[in-house]
């Protein structure tokens, strides 16, 4: 089996290397790949949408179609981790882990044994991966998220002006919560976002997208078309684009922030909810 | 001689590219183990997105930001391609997608059949077969 | 808003997904109205916008406003519309048919595989009607997505085969990616019109980035669609997940890569190309003569029922492919034919296999027997998909077939025409050998029986319910129905697809 892999492997890529030698050269600014689309797209990215970040124009007019569909195959993504691991179990709990908090004691109470009551203020529960109670992960951890979240914040509204926009800001919107739940546990961040947020988020963050296009179809223009978005808000068309922009972008952060977390909290507790990493 | 050096010179993107897709594929087909699998065909999809990336670099020139307060016309050719920036964009995501539900079905085997190693799977329905 | 009909085609889709995903969390209750609801809309948009093609030629839509090639344009035309409704009208008919096994596997989480449903046919709309090269892309990997979480759940086994389906898949649609890449390098357009308007100039047609640019597309395709020697995932990935995906993905996945497999030889490599300066498509009849003759030996080899049509579906591809390949206009029409007819039949042949595990619990050929007398509704439908497959007349697999053969005559390729008779002959004797087990085998005729009023008890009949059982007489139905109405089809929709310069 090895040496049958390693000769396709061969074979393939010195046929992959011969043929690419027709290739343009690397930074070649005449190939045709350069100079056919793209210069359109850089010469009217101010004028059709006053957007300075021509790849943002690209992405979310004119292109748009396409984007529509990668922010659904994000939610297909956290609907198929739902869907192929979620399991709600209600058997009795197996061994748990208890530490009690005033003298840092770790408790392992095996199945059937008597446990503390839910909201116990001398003893909390841990995972049965666990590690000693460290006051600087907790608190750096604290003190981090704010910020990162502020730079996700950031990184979707500079998306016109900077590199940026809804995926990237989405993304690190999501990786905030999961720092949360890193630095203490699944229960305690499942209690503040919970996975029906996610779930019904995501969805919701698609439907601003295809919302907006949808608007677009009702004033009479093409699906997408924010141009027609100009009389529900009283700018000109130009600018229409650019909200109209900005307004998908959000549905994207939305989408990508929900499907991030709900990804995660399906995969690191292997769909039980119990115990996360 | 002078010219295959020259050629590997000033194309060596396309050939960095191959060999990433060749290892990706490689691990794909060979490796038995099914995580090992996973990230081979994440290092094969990676290698696309170096492809189609590598095509829109200009020597020389900057990012596809146009300036913001500025009233000269707008030189396309000092900007680099925009466009397969966006089509990749689409394409990481798929990839990242495609993770997700991989993981999640190599989970759900793990928890069927306690191991992830191929071999050991196909042993176990063997004899499952045989009962 | 007729004008709009083709984005609402898709649009209509996608949005009543996100709204089932939304309401599964809050309103359980509304999801499989608004499933219904959504296929229904499709269905009919999709018959609509087929009308408007007939009467007045393709349809054109410019996505955001923007017309080719800067924005993303859909393109409906002849070739797309008949497929569209096929695509719609399978969907539809399934889900009604697999209500009840949706219920029995999926119980808890109905709302997700509804809204993974709705995802698929979103991604298999889109596909067939898209104008742009990397749009189908996208479509592709949600349809791709939604396929493998929607076989990774059934049986024990399932996990397994989709994960293998996942990698193999994988690799197709990133072949396919790399194949629009290199097109992108060499013209600079991602748009399926302007891409073929690129490769009629001579200096693109003789680079051997274009050819390399069709091997890479057509062998993710191939990939994808399950030609043989890459169909090691068709039948553990269809046989071991649950009936209810395995009806909507057999009759679908297959078929639309075809479609694309056209769609990308005819409109973006022109046929000129294919078929004149690439010198391959003998190459690629013959690669189809193995895949009908190999389908066909290995469906003879197998033991249990879902198996078996997943060898069934195999041979067909290879029908398809070399019907294509052939060049000639009898080839391609045979080839477009088909993809309808064979949706048709696979839909027929799966569902009626459906409701036979839903009642009987397995499907080994030896659970089978005198099943006949037991469900005879399913049986009579399973007979006309049969006989659809082995191609008798009236049935629409006769004329399919005749129209391959006779283009395999044309073309001088009697190697093709034999494969055809050949394969209708095994499929001959895979079918009698069921209606043997299943009409003159009774139950008891095991030799360890036991009770003797135990074969009594099992002769009443044990229908499969209404909501199974009135879809799969439908299908039957309208596979005599497209048998009859063959040459109004021919004449009006499909030689209208086909380019003038074949002859």
């Amino acid at each position: 089996m090895k040496s049958i892999g390693l000769i396709t492997v061969i074979v393939c890529g010195a046929l992959l290397i011969y043929y690419a030698m027709d290739f343009p050269n690397f930074g070649d600014g005449t190939s045709p790949a350069n100079t056919y689309l793209s210069p359109h797209f850089l010469e009217n990215t101010m004028v059709d949408a006053h957007v300075p970040n021509s790849v943002t124009t690209i992405l979310a007019d004119y292109r748009g179609y396409d984007t529509m569909y990668e922010t659904t195959v994000v939610l297909t993504a956290g609907l198929a981790c739902f869907f192929l691991l979620r399991r709600r179990e209600s058997t009795s709990p197996p061994a748990r882990f208890y530490r009690h908090v005033p003298t840092g004691l770790t408790l392992r109470i095996e199945e059937g044994g008597k446990l503390p009551a839910e909201n116990s203020k001398v003893f909390t529960r841990i995972d049965s991966m666990w590690a000693p109670d460290s006051l600087i992960i907790k608190n750096t951890c604290r003190l981090v998220i704010a910020f990162v979240q502020l730079f996700a914040l950031y990184v979707v509204a500079h998306g016109h002006y900077s590199p940026g926009g809804g995926f990237q800001g989405g993304v690190l919107m999501g990786s905030s919560i999961i720092l949360f739940s890193i630095s203490n546990d699944l229960r305690r961040t499942l209690k503040r976002f919970k996975e029906k947020t996610a779930a019904v988020l995501g969805a919701v963050g698609v439907l601003i997208y295809s919302g907006t296009g949808f608007v677009c179809l009702l004033m009479g223009e093409h699906f997408l078309n924010y141009g027609a978005l100009s009389s529900i808000l009283g700018t000109d068309k130009v600018m229409a684009r650019s909200h109209g922009i900005f307004s998908v972008e959000i549905g994207v952060a939305f989408a990508v922030m929900s499907v991030m977390i709900w990804i995660y909290y399906n995969l690191s507790s292997a769909g039980k909810h119990d115990e996360g990493l | 001689m002078e010219q295959i050096v020259t050629a590997i010179g000033a194309k060596y993107n396309y050939i960095v590219y191959v060999i990433l897709m060749m290892i990706g594929l490689y691990a794909m087909i060979v490796k038995s183990n099914l995580v090992k699998k996973i990230i081979g065909m994440n290092i094969f999809q990676t290698s696309i997105i170096l492809f189609y990336v590598s095509t829109a670099y200009k020597t020389g020139k900057t990012i596809p930001i146009v300036p913001y307060q500025g009233h000269d016309a707008v030189h396309a050719a000092d900007y680099i391609n925009p466009l397969p920036h966006v089509l990749m964009l689409t394409a990481i995501v798929v990839s990242v997608a495609t993770l997700g539900v991989a993981l999640s079905l190599a989970m759900k085997i793990y928890r069927q059949y306690g191991t992830l190693e191929e071999d050991d799977i196909n042993e176990n329905l063997r004899s499952e077969e045989g009962k | 808003m007729v004008q709009h009909l083709p984005a609402l085609l898709v649009v209509v889709p996608l949005l009543t997904a996100l709204s089932v995903s939304a309401l599964s969390w809050l309103a359980p209750r509304l999801c499989l109205p608004l499933t219904f609801g959504c296929l229904g809309f499709s269905l009919a948009s999709s018959v609509g916008i087929l009308m408007e093609v007939i009467a007045s030629g393709p349809v054109v839509y410019t996505m955001g406003g923007w017309s080719s090639p800067i924005g993303i344009v859909y393109v409906i035309d002849y070739l797309s519309a008949p497929i569209l409704v096929v695509v719609t009208a399978v969907a539809l008919i399934n889900l009604v048919a697999s209500s009840k096994q949706i219920d029995r596997d999926f119980s808890d989480k109905k709302g997700t595989f509804y809204t993974l449903y709705i995802l698929f046919v979103t991604g298999m709309v889109g596909i067939v009607a898209t104008g742009d090269a990397f749009n189908l892309y996208v479509l592709l990997e949600i349809a791709a997505l939604t396929g493998y979480s929607l076989i990774g759940l059934g049986q024990p086994r399932a996990p397994l085969s989709s994960l293998n389906y996942l990698f193999i898949g994988t690799i197709g649609a990133s072949f396919y990616l790399l194949g629009v890449g290199y097109l992108y390098i060499a013209t600079g357009s991602l748009n399926m019109a302007d891409l073929a308007r690129f490769i009629a100039m001579p200096e693109h047609s003789s680079s051997t980035m274009v050819m390399f640019a069709f091997i890479i597309c057509m062998t993710g395709l191939f990939t994808k669609m399950g030609l043989f020697p890459l169909h090691g995932w068709l039948p553990n990935a269809y046989s071991h997940a649950s009936p209810a995906s395995s009806a909507l993905l057999a009759p679908l996945t297959t078929k639309v890569m075809i479609y694309a497999m056209i769609r990308v030889c005819l409109y973006v490599f022109t046929p000129a190309y294919v078929f004149g300066t690439l010198q391959i498509s003998n190459a690629i009849v013959w690669i189809a003569v193995a895949a009908i003759v190999v389908g066909s030996l290995l469906a003879l080899t197998q033991k249990s029922l879902f198996k078996m049509l997943t060898y069934i579906v195999i041979a067909e591809v290879g029908y398809m492919v070399g019907g294509f390949f052939l060049g000639n206009r009898m080839g391609i029409t045979g080839s477009a034919l088909h993809i309808i007819n064979d949706a048709a039949m696979t839909l027929c042949l799966f569902l009626a296999a459906g409701a036979i595990t839903y009642r009987t619990k397995s499907d080994s050929f030896s659970d089978l027997k005198g099943i006949f007398k037991r469900m005879p509704f399913t049986m009579t439908a399973f007979t006309i998909g049969a006989l659809a497959v082995i191609g008798i007349p009236p049935t629409c697999g006769f004329f399919s077939k005749w129209y391959l053969i006779i283009g395999g005559i044309n073309a001088g390729h009697y190697g093709f025409a034999a494969a055809l008779i050949f394969s209708s002959l095994v499929n001959a004797v895979l079918f009698f050998r069921i209606f043997e087990i299943a009409y003159f085998q009774s139950p008891g005729d095991s030799k360890d029986h036991h009770h003797h009023g135990h074969h009594r008890h099992k002769d009443k009949m044990v229908e499969a319910p209404l909501s199974m059982l009135i879809p799969l007489m439908i299908t039957a139905l309208s596979l005599i129905v497209l048998g009859i109405y063959t040459g109004d089809i021919v004449t009006h929709v499909i030689q209208a697809a086909i380019p003038g310069v074949i002859s």
